[in-house]
């Protein structure tokens, strides 16, 4: 197979799903921000809430039709650019993917058109319930393919078929309740709703420096505040590390993030900072916090967290059975009924895709001689460097985020909203969730590497039957594309901030406060 | 776990469920694209053209969740045909997801600025975006009869060998422009129920009147072509139509007259393509008579019988091989395991009903024709 084919392939992936995770995230938050403003504004019937709840609507509507937009392409490009793998895992990996397009897009897409088309059509407690559904429409697409990232990780309830050649679903329970599918779907959210808080924020706090739309900017300020405060520490307290240590892979994942070569004595030390090599096979001038990476990962003192050379060592042992199952494979494709092939599949087949990994090296992995089998258990360590520092700048980012949110949940509740330095940094910070959450999609997919399927299927021989031009064509085309709709985009949302909301409707904040009511979140 | 339906079963009602899916979606965001592809020709000036977005606006994103869930779908329960259709018309699908990446920025950035240069760009967007789906899905429903070029080894993987310019031929061309008068049709049907009366639904329903005959034309030499142009499928050997998905178990061959078979043995069949030219015809007759509901019958009634014919024709292949006799994928061996169709059917049950109860309030909310005062007077409004 031709390398130049899957590495294409994989960069317009990771464009195309880098790009359509720049919408996601806000959609994912706002559009819960979106139900808290609305609920304040049936519940204390001030119109302000509705000026604030329209303003942020449209924002909301020009970030939303990109995701939608970009989503397509997401839905289409397993069968467009990864053939083999829809193939092999399809039986499985379809079904979420079937399920998120009966269950959250249909509920997002139909309900959104009435959120922004139903203002004058339905009572304000409809009005409500309709931005309700469009948030958990979003919110329970981002459930649905993250069980399907999730079985990628961790590919549970299913089997290898011999008679059709691909992964068959063995218990859809397993699938569907895939303990790291929920880790980065709690994770995956929390950092969505942290995103939208620091865009809430960030532009409030625009106003208040401005001097414009205060009432308005006051209250999103404080919404955001709290909403981000409970989400930052969300996305930190369950971080998915949590399902690190479940599987070989996930463990490799684990070992690569604190760049640890050799198993080290429970409770293991976490790296602070060292520079690591893939080729030497070590890290230079490490600092380590001792004990804390054992707390983190295995949640005790005494569970132990494995070293990459000795995963290395347990992939070498795999390779060896998968070679087995690759033998019995070929021998089932000429007689299904053959019974000393049919034990020895049964016996090894869970280690068949570590047969696979020789495909690189060797077109039948049987006559592979021990250095190819030692250098193809080398290639299931990812970039240990890329990792430790992606981790870094994530994690760092995370811990960030909440002091930022904390000190402006003081703010908030003590009615400061005139720290101007403070002000003017939370307008420097709304890019930096953004850089969070593609370092943890990056982190999240080299950690996965050489594998599209954990020990299943290496990520090589997924792609499609494509030629070079054939990809340079649709990478250009797509960059052509989404490159002019993101400055459009950008462009658009500078204009709408700059209009401000519409004006508030008649009796706005002339109407005295109701006393007995709900108390106003600031004051004017 | 036992399950209660046999596998033979579960594929055929997968055949149909992925039919079901597919008209879903013409007949949806089927009227969304044609009236997209009338838009420059209907409507002259912003207010005429805000009328005419006006009237799908609110609706149509649902719309084109019947084709994210077709694609889905196909992907769950028939994963041999989204591998090898997918990837084997790479670059058409690229041209198709381009235009329809244009629909939803189309529609909401239009609006955000009042300059005609602005605002004409992005009709002209919404023109392409309407236009090159329908014709390259009708091109590529061509191509599925036609057979396509594509092979699987040993390992069942996909070997495919032709390229963007292969898609177009006489045939696929046809079946690319039926499909454009088709839904034009369907959505100068669609604008006979929204619009107010006046000039706008009186050059809407001009185009109508033409695309429905040219639809029955279209149609007319398609079955032609069917019948005398050596087009057509046939399996010579396979095995149980229980067994495992393996598209080398079987062996096909390609005949002349091969889609016509199936209405030889089941002559019930030929209501679907009566449908498809009693449908246009309804339509036209709409037209001429001013009775606005019966255009919108005549042109769903069309997609519907259009699209069946096609699976009529076809059954049971899905995706023939026009290279390799032992690679096409047919009903009884493309699909996904038992368990899972069956999964897929339960969550199906439930879900579907589901969707279809909030999409019809979601319409009932916005029904109405939409008029030139609205589009004044409504701040929401695109």
């Amino acid at each position: 197979m031709d390398m130049a084919v899957i590495e294409l392939s994989r960069l317009q992936f990771a464009l195309t799903a880098l790009y359509h995770f720049l919408f996601v995230p806000l959609t994912l938050g706002l559009s819960f921000l979106l139900v808290i403003m609305e609920s304040l504004y049936v519940m204390t019937d001030r119109p302000v809430w509705r000026q604030i709840t329209r303003f942020w609507g449209k924002l909301f509507g020009i970030n939303f039709v990109l995701g939608v937009a970009t989503g397509l392409t997401m839905e289409f490009q397993f069968g467009t650019n990864w053939a083999y793998y829809s193939h092999y895992v399809g039986d499985i990996f379809g079904a979420p993917l079937a399920i998120e397009g009966l269950m959250a897009f249909f509920l997002e897409a139909t309900f959104v058109g009435l959120m922004f088309f139903g203002w004058d059509k339905l009572s304000k407690q409809a009005h409500l319930f309709v931005t309700f559904m469009v948030a958990l429409g979003t919110n329970l697409s981002a459930l649905w393919i993250l069980i399907a990232n999730g079985w990628m990780q961790h590919p549970a309830g299913a089997a290898f078929n011999p008679a059709t050649m691909r992964m068959e679903v063995t218990d859809f329970t397993a699938v569907i309740f895939n303990p790291v599918a929920q880790a980065k779907f709690v994770h995956t959210v929390s950092a969505g709703y942290v995103a939208a808080s620091v865009f809430v924020l960030g532009i409030s706090a625009l106003f208040l420096l401005r001097g414009q739309w205060l009432p308005l900017a006051r209250r999103s300020f404080t919404v955001a505040a709290a909403f981000g405060l409970a989400s930052s520490l969300s996305v930190v307290v369950l971080g998915d590390e949590s399902g690190y240590a479940l599987t070989d892979n996930q463990k490799m994942k684990l070992a690569a993030i604190e760049a640890m070569w050799h198993t080290e004595p429970a409770p293991a030390g976490f790296a602070a900072f060292g520079l690591p090599s893939n080729k030497a096979r070590e890290t230079a001038f490490e600092i380590k916090i001792p004990y804390a990476l054992g707390l983190i990962a295995t949640r005790s003192v005494t569970g132990e967290v494995t070293g990459i050379t000795e995963l290395v060592e347990d992939a070498k042992a795999k390779i060896g059975s998968g070679i087995l199952a690759y033998d019995a494979v070929e021998h089932l494709k000429l007689n299904r009924a053959d019974p000393a092939a049919r034990a020895s599949f049964e016996e090894n087949k869970g280690n068949l895709g570590y047969a696979l990994l020789l495909k690189r090296f060797v077109a039948d992995p049987r006559r592979a001689d021990r250095a190819t089998i030692e250098r193809a258990a080398w290639t299931t360590v990812p970039n240990v460097p890329a990792m430790f520092w992606i981790f870094r700048v994530m994690a760092g980012l995370g811990f960030f985020f909440i002091a930022f949110f904390g000190l402006a949940f003081v703010f908030a509740t003590r009615r400061q909203f005139d720290r101007r330095w403070f002000l003017r940094a939370a307008l420097w910070v709304i890019p930096l969730p953004w850089v969070a959450i593609e370092f943890g999609w990056i982190l999240a997919e080299i950690g996965r590497q050489p594998w599209a399927i954990d020990g299943v299927l290496p990520t090589f021989l997924g792609a499609s039957d494509l030629t070079v031009p054939q990809l340079w064509t649709t990478i250009a085309g797509f960059t052509a594309l989404y490159g002019t709709l993101a400055v459009v985009e950008v462009r658009l949302m500078v204009e709408a901030i700059r209009k401000g909301p519409e004006p508030v409707a008649a009796p706005a904040e002339a109407t005295p406060r109701d006393p007995g009511g709900y108390a106003p979140l600031a004051a004017d | 776990m036992t399950i209660p339906l046999d596998y033979e079963v579960l594929r055929v009602i997968w055949w149909a469920l992925m039919g079901v899916l597919l008209i879903g979606f013409a007949l949806t965001d089927g009227f969304d694209l044609g009236v997209a592809a009338l838009l420059p020709w209907v409507a002259r000036g912003d207010e005429e053209r805000r009328l005419v977005i006006n009237t799908i606006a609110p609706t149509w994103e649902g719309n084109q969740v019947w084709l994210i869930l077709g694609a889905g779908a196909i992907f769950a329960a028939w994963p041999f045909v989204y591998a090898v259709s997918f990837s084997g018309f790479y670059l058409a699908m690229f041209l198709v997801l381009s235009a329809l990446i244009l629909r939803p920025v189309g529609f909401k950035y239009r609006s955000k600025r009042t300059s005609t240069r602005w605002r004409s760009g992005w009709d002209w967007a919404l023109f392409i975006g309407g236009l090159v789906p329908a014709l390259v899905f009708g091109v590529a429903v061509g191509n599925v009869l036609m057979g396509a070029p594509f092979r699987f080894d040993s390992d069942l993987r996909l070997h495919y060998e032709g390229g963007l310019l292969g898609l177009f031929t006489p045939f696929t061309l046809i079946a690319g422009l039926l499909s454009v008068a088709m839904l034009v049709l369907h959505g100068a049907g669609w604008l006979s129920l929204k619009i107010e009366k006046g000039a706008v639904l009186e050059r809407a329903q001009r185009f109508g009147a033409v695309a429905a005959v040219v639809a029955i034309l279209l149609y007319a030499t398609g079955f032609a072509m069917l019948a005398w142009g050596n087009i057509g499928y046939t399996i010579t050997s396979a095995p149980h139509h229980a067994n495992p998905s393996n598209p080398l178990d079987t062996t096909t061959a390609q005949v002349a007259k091969g889609w016509l078979a199936n209405y030889a043995s089941y002559p019930w069949l030929w209501l679907a393509p009566l449908l498809g030219f009693l449908g246009p015809a309804i339509a036209w007759a709409g037209i001429a008579r001013r009775q606005d509901l019966l255009v919108f019958a005549g042109s769903s009634l069309a997609t519907i019988g259009i699209i069946s014919s096609v699976g009529a024709s076809m059954f049971p292949f899905i995706l023939p091989s026009s290279i390799d006799p032992t690679s096409s994928l047919t009903v009884w061996n493309a699909s996904s395991s038992h368990m899972t169709l069956w999964i897929m059917l339960l969550v199906t049950l439930v879900l579907l009903p589901v969707v279809l109860i909030y999409t019809s309030w979601a319409f009932k909310v916005m029904f109405g024709r939409v008029t030139l005062g609205d589009v004044r007077s409504n701040p929401d409004f695109y």
